[in-house]
């Protein structure tokens, strides 16, 4: 039996993007809601995530390099027609980056000034993403309804960042931070599932081949299971605010999840909608099983020295913990 | 007219963001090295000195990392933006390289620079010394697959056609150990020693010019032109053999390097001169007879081709010409300085103060000759993209001049910001003394 490397090679890429989303997730949820916050309870929120955003966003780096060196010709369809969101994305990245090693060694309006830029930048990052998403899920289709859509997306994904982040928050901070993030949760929680919910609804009605996918009876019946679940979630989301340190963080992983196996679903078996699949788009098997190789033995030595990481930076943060 | 201003529009902001990107790992992999040699020292001789050292030279380490990381991510998403032809034609080699350099290296330096920035209280002195090895280790190692791709590029190996007429890997280890990679690697690892080397010593001096009692930025300083002292001249050599290396596999970009428009014997070496492209001549010219034969073949009247042999795929002359003579004179500059520097500092006398403002003058020549050495080697392999296999007009995307603009606009703005915030932390942090940190 031979393998199906494109497959193999999607689901890798696949993985990659979900920990991107997931953990750099929190750590832009956690930059977004930084204006909530007091100067004390910043500098806790900035200790929280210190040790862990470099590798974090080192997921991108191999959710686009997957991208590119799997399917070749699919990066520069991808890439050229997400030109510019790349671009605002990059820009949010790298002013975010920046801020956190020049917020904490600036003073006066610099400071002010790093802060700001932690802020904008993250914010931009997570809008960028959440619009790519949903120029993606529309084949990059030009229209007002599609820039429309792509926007609500955009919302949408900037609410679950900002849920993730404050349950994030709830589970490594304590006391008054922690209830601030339980009401940011609240918050969040709502947003999500607004936006969850428009783009469950859009999502068939800005795309042909979605609708198909999802309203094929009796597949449908079988189907339903993900948004029950989704919703399940939710709820239990809510109920463990304010009870448990861990629940709302787990429960926010688990939408995510069945978020991004929905969307899954629904772009299979292409990478560009309705233009080209995986088949198409990948590059020589000696490519990919050349890199296959390489990812077997190295994929699971990341995943042990991340596991490493966290364990070593368990517990609640406090502020200036992480200053160095 | 249209498509060739894109493409210059795609060319300057690729240069603009792969050249303010490698300003920062051309120090992370020297200083990382540095930073296991101070960790070490500490763990040796358990003096508080050595660790103030250490945690001092951490947070430039990190804050210059973090520059390094974020400016990477906009190049792992503009090989793709501004050259989606690249990929098509020579993905099948180039994206393993690159995917090995971020299963291999990115995760490795990220995850353990965690440990080892904050870990210090909470993980064994074993384990924290052990980070920070790693984190050297993952910063030469992403520089091994880098420079792998990049001399892929510049002398293509061991790659075949598959059935379907796309461009593969033959065998791997000729790809990844093509002609030039030994010398490139070899050239860079020893110019990011000699460009950390160098901010080492120059944002001590910087201190000392404001605390002139304080012994660990003498130590530093010391550790600093000691190591610049050994690795320029041995830069100098690696040099030497990797021009000769390009002469035998690139000789054209030896011709721009040099201006021989025409080739023969006896050719002599231009000392200055404005190269003309529409006469194809060297006004202005200052030279030695015979000069360039001497160096490049060791024989006075050794034959040499001129631009003239590789018409019309030439690269354009003045600036490889220029940036070779910048290169060149850093690094002679800093052999100078640097060995002087050791002899006035030598058995711990205290620097000059003229002597502290020359290295603090020179905090980051490397940095100039790491730029003017990367324009030599990357003009000089144009029009191609990959030497023989792929021209750069070929390679750019169908990306309108406008949204070109608009997003080189951002990026100008956002690196400025970033390089001027950077020196400005460098030298305060500099200025600073290590009393009051704990």
């Amino acid at each position: 039996m031979s393998l199906d490397l494109p497959l193999v090679f999607t689901a890798l890429m696949g993985l990659a993007i979900l920990a991107y989303v997931v953990l750099d997730g929190y750590d832009l949820g956690v930059g977004m809601l930084m204006p909530a916050a007091s100067e004390e309870e910043q500098a806790v929120m900035v200790s929280s995530i210190g040790p862990f955003w470099d590798a974090n966003e080192t997921w991108l780096v191999l959710g686009v390099g997957l991208l590119l060196v799997a399917f070749p010709a699919a990066h520069g369809i991808v890439l050229g027609a997400l030109y510019l969101p790349v671009a605002a994305m990059l820009v949010g990245l790298m002013l975010r980056g920046a801020a956190f090693e020049f917020r904490v060694k600036a003073l006066g309006w610099h400071r002010e000034l790093w802060n700001w830029l932690f802020w904008f930048g993250s914010f931009l990052a997570s809008l960028a993403q959440g619009f790519m998403l949903g120029r993606t899920i529309t084949g990059y289709d030009s229209g007002f309804g599609y820039w429309l859509f792509s926007l609500v997306v955009a919302g949408g994904l900037c609410g679950g960042y900002m849920l993730l982040g404050a349950t994030w928050l709830i589970l490594r901070t304590e006391g008054a931070l922690q209830r601030k993030a339980i009401g940011w949760a609240r918050w969040g929680l709502g947003w999500v599932a607004l936006g969850v919910a428009l783009v469950s609804l859009a999502t068939p009605l800005a795309s042909e081949t979605v609708k198909m996918k999802w309203f094929d009876f009796p597949r449908t019946l079988g189907l339903m299971l993900l948004p029950l679940a989704t919703v399940a979630c939710g709820v239990w989301v809510w109920r463990s605010l304010g009870r448990s340190d861990w629940k709302p963080f787990a429960g926010t992983v688990a939408i995510f999840v069945l978020a991004f196996a929905g969307l899954a679903y629904s772009l299979f078996p292409y990478l560009v909608m309705d233009r080209m699949t995986l088949w198409q788009a990948a590059a020589d098997p000696s490519a990919l099983r050349f890199v296959l190789v390489g990812a077997l033995v190295v994929v699971p030595l990341i995943a042990a020295y991340t596991a490493f990481s966290y364990r070593v930076f368990r517990g609640k943060a406090r502020a200036g913990m992480y200053e160095h | 007219m249209e498509a060739s201003d894109a493409l210059q529009l795609a060319r300057v902001q690729f240069g603009l963001n792969i050249g303010f990107h490698i300003l920062f790992p051309s120090i992370t992999i020297g200083l990382a090295w540095l930073l296991v040699y101070f960790r070490a020292r500490y763990a040796l001789t358990a003096e508080a000195a050595w660790l103030a050292t250490y945690r001092r030279w951490t947070k430039v380490f990190a804050l210059t990392f973090a520059m390094g990381v974020v400016s990477g991510i906009v190049m792992s998403f503009q090989f793709g933006t501004n050259w989606p032809g690249y990929m098509n034609t020579v993905g099948n080699v180039a994206g393993p390289l690159l995917a090995y350099e971020v299963l291999t290296a990115f995760f490795l330096e990220a995850t353990f620079l965690g440990v080892m920035l904050f870990g210090m209280n909470r993980v064994p002195g074993w384990v924290h010394m052990t980070a920070s090895v790693l984190v050297a280790f993952g910063t030469t190692l992403s520089a091994f697959w880098i420079l792998a791709l990049n001399s892929w590029m510049q002398t293509p190996a061991g790659w075949a056609w598959n059935e379907a007429g796309k461009l593969i890997a033959g065998s791997w280890l000729e790809v990844i150990f093509n002609p030039s990679f030994p010398y490139r690697f070899v050239h860079m690892t020893l110019a990011s020693g000699l460009t950390a080397a160098f901010v080492v010593a120059g944002l001590s001096a910087w201190r000392l010019l404001k605390a002139p009692a304080d012994a660990a930025a003498a130590r530093t300083l010391r550790t600093g032109i000691v190591i610049a002292a050994v690795l320029a001249p041995l830069q100098i050599a690696a040099g030497d053999a990797h021009g000769l290396n390009t002469l035998e596999y690139q000789p054209e970009k030896i011709a721009a390097i040099e201006a021989i428009w025409k080739g023969g014997r006896g050719i002599p070496l231009e000392l200055f001169a404005i190269p003309n492209p529409a006469t194809k001549h060297n006004d202005w010219s200052i030279s030695i007879p015979k000069g360039a034969s001497l160096i490049l073949t060791h024989d006075p009247n050794g034959g040499l081709e001129g631009l003239d042999a590789f018409e019309p795929d030439v690269p354009p002359v003045a600036p490889v010409f220029f940036a070779f003579r910048i290169m060149v004179g850093l690094g002679f500059a800093m052999l100078a300085l640097s060995w002087l520097g050791a002899w006035m500092t030598r058995r711990a006398r205290a620097a000059p103060r003229w002597l502290l403002w020359g290295f603090a003058a020179a905090t980051f020549i490397g940095w100039g000759a790491t730029l003017a050495g990367w324009i030599v080697t990357e003009m000089g392999r144009q029009p191609w993209l990959v030497s023989g296999l792929l021209r750069t007009a070929d390679a750019v995307g169908d990306i309108s001049g406008a949204e070109l603009g608009a997003s080189l606009t951002g990026y100008v703005i956002t690196y400025s910001l970033m390089l001027l915030a950077y020196i400005v932390v460098l030298t305060h942090l500099a200025g600073e003394g290590d009393g009051g940190e704990k």
